[in-house]
């Protein structure tokens, strides 16, 4: 007989240690399937984690990777924290994106100081109206936020696809699907000449300061967490929920929506149908990796971001391929959830004794 | 102090000297947007990339590159690692490409189905998949029962609405009666999408099925409805072996060897290639014998006659679909026209998606 029962306590300490965990748990599984692979696992794992950040050109393409993945993640934590199954982040990105590319377009040829911000905070408004619709949709009609979310990431996607083919298109463009390269005054400035990091880090840090005084030290913070840990206790304290979940999916889908803009008026100047390569999903993988904190977030934004670089280089290099970049990720979270369990749960041997309840 | 120096420097002038032995050995580079198993675009890029391999030369591949803010971290980083040629083999790599190009003079850049050229560096190449497309549209004139030709489309830009011009054209040759029924799929690859549009046009009455995407999806929905198919970028054959006629066959080998040798040998210069059925850039897969003997040996003989150039794809008098002259009787249309071209010959059903 096996029992498996809930831990009276948990140590805080393990619980930020299990993220370590799982990683170090993820090298070890890795190594051993580069190792079936054929590969010399030591080696590719340095191709793999190494490599790509060895130099100032990577580690500044893994800040340009990690930036949206932290800007979503962070967002989704309030989501997470409070129980609102946002899953449909890579939807508020991309009408994000619509919104701010649509304002962009409107100035184009503009030079003015004002331009930028503009497109930004429309960027932002974008996405936080988009998230506003499950959130809505929850609080009046006790529909599926999980379902919903989903769903509108396609809604999104294909009104991308219609205007950047359509309307939006470039008209030197031959009917490419593409609009036309943003004006400079639209575009993120980049930090350093010769690399492509840009401006938009600035946004994530801020917001994620931000995210961690709203979380910590405010009324607002309390109430999410008391809602994510019991939902009756939440009720019963007299917080209002409704509210509660319209914010948190607003505070959201900004997010998701300044990641997409900063994609779009970043590295990519422009709007064409493939501004995220999913960054939407992989952010949840984030935001649960980093505990929902912000802090570890950050960390948790950089480790993925170095999967997806890592992938490339160590296809560059030794021609692994290139979709061991999301076994990794896949392996990440699997490990983390396991060892979860373990951290909220001990199992019992019992022998075969009959046990009595 | 001063051994310290010492050692730095020896070991400074060692490092040099391997990153120059890596230098020394001449590498090729391609970026992939799709996974090299698609058996369609990518599948055909990788085979000739396996040609450069078997001409002696070492290569390197990245596949599932998307077309956004990744392509230019992949292609520098090609270029950082010693590649002294790259060829990005797709149209969204069009820009990363030029830009890379701009801070790597010394490496070659080639980039498929592009225009741009902003560096002495980088060269463009197409094929003239309207050749094949005219061979297809000759056979589906001869095949068709219901005379409805049922094409699934990818995105409307002059290429993909070349080949259905040519189609169309070649079409109307044989049978005055036929009609071009169009879905737009708006992607290069979703075989889930793909499937419905073809099954969509199969309701619509077209028993003839082609293609514009890169899945083999199509066929096999073809060959279960038993209606006539075309193979797209590479022999399809094996996937619906009743159903598919021919396939075109993009030949991207004899392509990729010479100019990988050129930039070797140091003969490498700038470029913008367009080639197709008389380079062997495009290819026909062999001919479903169900055509019939006499069929096919007309199909043969249109095709080394649009090698050799006493036919070609787009001869007037063409007319667009208000009836409008487009190309003059005894004229071609030149390669201009066809680069930009957007709008529907007659006989074409529906507009182009704006």
């Amino acid at each position: 007989m096996i029992k498996i029962e809930r831990r009276d306590e948990t140590s805080n300490l393990i619980y930020f240690l299990t993220p370590v965990l799982a990683i170090f748990l993820t090298l070890v599984t890795g190594a051993i399937i580069f190792y079936l692979l054929g590969f010399k696992p030591l080696e590719a794992l340095k191709f793999f984690f190494i490599t790509p950040i060895s130099d100032l050109y990577g580690l500044s393409e893994l800040l340009i990777k990690a930036t949206p993945l932290c800007l979503i993640a962070i967002g989704l934590s309030f989501c997470f924290k409070s129980n609102n199954w946002n899953i449909g982040a890579e939807g508020q990105l991309t009408f994000g994106g619509i919104v701010g590319g649509g304002v962009a377009l409107l100035f184009y040829n503009h030079e003015g100081f004002y331009v930028l911000p503009l497109i930004i905070l429309a960027g932002a408004i974008g996405g936080m109206i988009f998230a506003m619709i499950p959130a809505i949709l929850k609080i009046y009609f006790n529909t599926n936020e999980i379902l919903v979310s989903l769903m509108l990431v396609y809604v999104s996607k294909l009104l991308l696809d219609y205007l950047v083919v359509g309307p939006w298109s470039n008209p030197e463009g031959f009917n490419f699907p593409e609009t036309r390269q943003f004006s400079d005054s639209a575009r993120l400035p980049i930090l350093f000449e010769g690399l492509r990091i840009h401006a938009g880090i600035f946004i994530a840090l801020v917001s994620v300061i931000l995210a961690w005084v709203v979380l910590f030290k405010t009324y607002l913070g309390f109430q999410i967490k008391v809602s994510g840990l019991s939902l009756k206790t939440a009720k019963y304290a007299g917080f209002k929920g409704k509210t509660m979940i319209l914010l948190v999916f607003m505070i959201s889908g900004a997010c998701a929506g300044l990641a997409g803009v900063g994609e779009i008026t970043g590295p990519i100047g422009q709007l064409h149908r493939m501004i995220s390569p999913e960054y939407g999903f992989t952010a949840i993988i984030v935001a649960f990796l980093g505990r929902l904190n912000p802090i570890g977030i950050v960390f948790a934004s950089l480790i993925v971001a170095l999967t997806y670089l890592g992938a490339e280089t160590a296809q560059i290099f030794l021609q692994v391929p290139k979709y061991t970049g999301q076994v990794f990720q896949g392996m990440i979270l699997f490990f983390l959830l396991a060892s979860d369990f373990l951290l909220f749960f001990r199992i019992k041997f019992l022998g075969f004794k009959k046990y009595e309840y | 102090m001063n051994k310290y120096f010492l050692r730095l420097l020896a070991s400074v002038l060692l490092l040099l000297g391997f990153s120059m032995k890596a230098n020394a050995e001449f590498k090729v580079g391609f970026v992939y947007v799709g996974p090299t198993g698609d058996h369609g675009w990518t599948y055909q890029h990788d085979e000739g990339r396996k040609a450069v391999e078997a001409a002696g030369i070492k290569t390197t591949y990245v596949e599932s590159v998307p077309e956004g803010a990744d392509a230019e971290r992949v292609i520098r980083q090609l270029a950082q690692s010693g590649h002294d040629l790259i060829f990005t083999t797709s149209f969204g790599y069009m820009d990363p490409t030029n830009k890379v190009a701009k801070d790597f003079p010394n490496v070659k850049f080639e980039h498929a189905t592009g225009y741009k050229r902003e560096h002495s560096n980088v060269s463009t190449y197409s094929a003239r998949f309207y050749e094949g497309r005219t061979l297809l549209g000759h056979m589906a004139g001869k095949m068709t029962k219901t005379n409805v030709i049922g094409y699934i489309a990818s995105f409307p830009i002059p290429e993909v609405i070349r080949g259905i011009n040519a189609m169309t054209l070649a079409a109307q040759k044989v049978n005055p009666n036929i009609k071009t029924k169009i879905v737009w799929v708006f992607t290069w690859y979703d075989p889930g999408k793909e499937s419905e549009a073809a099954q969509a046009l199969i309701d619509q009455g077209a028993d003839i099925i082609m293609q514009h995407t890169d899945s083999t999806a199509p066929v096999q929905v073809a060959e279960k409805a038993g209606v006539w198919s075309f193979g797209q970028a590479s022999d399809m054959q094996r996937f619906a072996p009743k159903s598919i006629l021919t396939s075109i066959i993009d030949d991207w080998a004899p392509y990729y060897v010479e100019r990988s040798i050129a930039a070797r040998d140091g003969t490498w210069k700038q470029q913008d290639t367009w080639h197709g059925l008389k380079d062997g850039m495009v290819a026909m897969a062999p001919y479903n014998s169900a055509m019939g003997s006499g069929l096919v040996n007309e199909v043969k003989k249109l095709q080394q006659d649009l090698a050799s150039g006493k036919a070609h794809s787009f001869t007037g008098p063409i007319y667009d679909q208000k009836g409008n002259l487009l190309v003059a009787e005894g004229k071609v249309a030149d390669d201009g026209m066809l680069a930009g071209m957007n709008v529907y010959v007659k006989g074409v059903e529906g507009d182009i998606p704006k």
